[in-house]
């Protein structure tokens, strides 16, 4: 199917890095790309743009902006697939407040991804819940 | 645990989809299940609280008599190891983060599915396990490693994933063969690395506060010499930002302590006053000394910072988040450690703030103590 008007992702991270990279990256793939530096910016976006998927950091202002975003973007637009991004480390099996899988399951996020994952990965995840 | 709800259908629905429900999870030795209580309004459940407090209380937040808030309210105050979960509809999420703010550990959107109940249980399980895991850690002196090390490899993995992904658009060239089209790219990478040295360095300097009595060089420290010492590492980078800073100090004081000690106090206050100031800033420290001890202020005209940010400023790798900080790099380590050294001296430190006026941080270090202590040395 060809798509007149690009599939739009909203990214949120307050890692100026990570988000210059993962924007280049999700616009190389062929993605519209809008990105907000915290919660607040991406509160602000959201009242203006629905996406067609939404990307949270974790820990922005507070422990658990993606959560709340995750929340109010689901309020507002409840068919926008959401995945929460984090750079937390599980390896060390201390649950930092909402992260755990479990948690992240009723908290109804579609996806909860490690930063570290490889690009190529992080893209076939966004295409299955594009589809989906 | 506990069910707090005026419709009994919710409170047999839970009973019934924990009743067989058991947690199992690596660390725990045994399994473990669930025995599950019901009241029906607040007071009933602040009645049984008092009788027998349950792990866990699942509260309605919508009840006949008192509200979830003061059931709340009241655990908070008396048995603050009570893990509350909010069970809240969908209309009122809003206040049940607010709830979570207050204290209370999470909340289940109403109508929720047995699975859902299942997972935050798990959840709520794991967490109650950990709590005691981490007290009984922390009896032994070893929590805060525990907890340190987790968030400590979150602050090294960060900066090493951007640096990685900037090489990475290098490697594959992606702005081209120019080697100056990548100056930004490398200046980030060179701003991540930069970052992550501050927190070796204030990695170094936790270790070296906390070295043994034996490794530590006490002497009397003469402060002036400190602070000059504090300004002269700082000064590049206030030329830069334009900000004065000024030393007053009426007389000479000196401090009984070890001088490295009494460096990373004064350079952390320092350099933060500095960090966090506006172009064309001010900086002043005022040092006093009399009988009871040394007083040490710090005070600058800076962003500072609002009230409840003022109460977590000297907990391990705290930040403030906003748009004035975001492109100040720093570890959230300084003042910790600033407050660890004063600990070890027992001495304190306070901070008065105002948003956008600035911020005076004030330490004192008593005397006294240290002196009759010196002779056994
Ligand atoms: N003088 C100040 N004015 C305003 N905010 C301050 C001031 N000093 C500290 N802060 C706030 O407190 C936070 C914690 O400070 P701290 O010194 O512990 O860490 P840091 O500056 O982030 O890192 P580093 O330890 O590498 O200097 C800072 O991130 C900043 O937001």
């Amino acid at each position: 199917m060809v798509m007149s008007d690009k599939t739009t992702i909203l990214l949120a991270d307050d890692d100026v890095d990570y988000l210059f990279q993962m924007k280049l990256h999700l616009q190389q793939s062929g993605y519209k790309v809008i990105t907000a530096e915290s919660q607040r910016e991406a509160e602000e976006l959201l009242q203006s743009v629905q996406p067609d998927l939404a990307i949270f950091d974790l820990m922005m202002e507070t422990e658990d902006s993606g959560f709340i975003l995750c929340y109010k973007t689901r309020r507002k637009y409840p068919e926008v697939p959401i995945i929460i991004a984090t750079a937390v480390a599980s390896e060390t099996g201390v649950s930092f407040g909402l992260n755990t899988e479990e948690e992240q399951r009723w908290i109804k996020a579609d996806l909860y991804l490690e930063k570290g994952i490889r690009k190529e990965q992080m893209l076939t995840e966004i295409k299955k819940l594009l589809k989906a | 645990m506990l069910v707090v709800d005026d419709e009994p259908g919710i409170c047999s629905g839970v009973k019934r989809i924990l009743e067989r429900f058991t947690v199992s999870y690596p660390f725990m030795d045994e399994d473990r299940g669930f025995d599950v209580y019901e009241s029906y309004t607040g007071e009933e459940a602040i009645g049984f609280i008092q009788q027998s407090p349950p792990d866990i209380v699942l509260l309605d937040n919508k009840l006949p008599g008192i509200q979830g808030t003061e059931v709340l309210d009241y655990i908070n105050k008396n048995n603050r190891d009570i893990i509350v979960m909010i069970i809240t509809s969908y209309a009122s999420l809003e206040l049940a983060v607010k709830a979570t703010n207050q204290g209370a550990y999470d909340f289940i959107p109403k109508p929720f599915t047995p699975q859902e109940l299942k997972s935050s249980m798990e959840n709520v399980t794991k967490n109650i396990f950990l709590r005691s895991m981490t007290k009984k850690l922390n009896k032994e002196g070893k929590e805060v490693r525990f907890q340190f090390l987790s968030v400590l490899s979150h602050e090294l993995k960060s900066p090493l994933n951007a640096v990685e992904g900037y090489l990475q658009i290098m490697q594959e060239r992606q702005a081209g063969n120019n080697l100056s089209d990548y100056d930004q790219v490398i200046d980030r990478s060179l701003q991540r690395i930069k970052g992550m040295r501050t927190l070796i360095m204030d990695l170094l300097d936790l270790t070296r506060i906390q070295s043994d009595e034996k490794d530590k060089q006490y002497k009397q420290v003469n402060l002036k010499e400190v602070a000059q010492g504090a300004i002269e590492s700082i000064n590049p980078y206030a030329i830069q930002k334009d900000v004065t800073v000024e030393l007053h100090m009426d007389k000479e004081v000196e401090v009984y302590g070890d001088p490295n000690d009494m460096e990373i106090v004064m350079n952390n206050l320092v350099s933060n006053a500095v960090k966090y100031n506006y172009h064309g800033g001010g900086v002043d420290i005022n040092i006093d000394g009399d009988m009871q001890g040394v007083h040490i202020q710090v005070r600058d005209t800076g962003i500072g910072m609002k009230k409840e940010d003022t109460a977590r400023l000297f907990k391990e790798f705290v930040r403030i988040k906003n748009d004035q900080t975001k492109n100040i790099t720093g570890s959230g380590l300084g003042l910790s450690i600033v407050k660890k050294v004063i600990d070890l001296y027992d001495g304190h430190i306070d901070v008065e703030s105002e948003p956008e006026k600035g911020s005076t941080f004030t330490v004192f270090l008593p005397i006294t103590k240290y002196k009759s202590e010196t002779t056994t040395s």
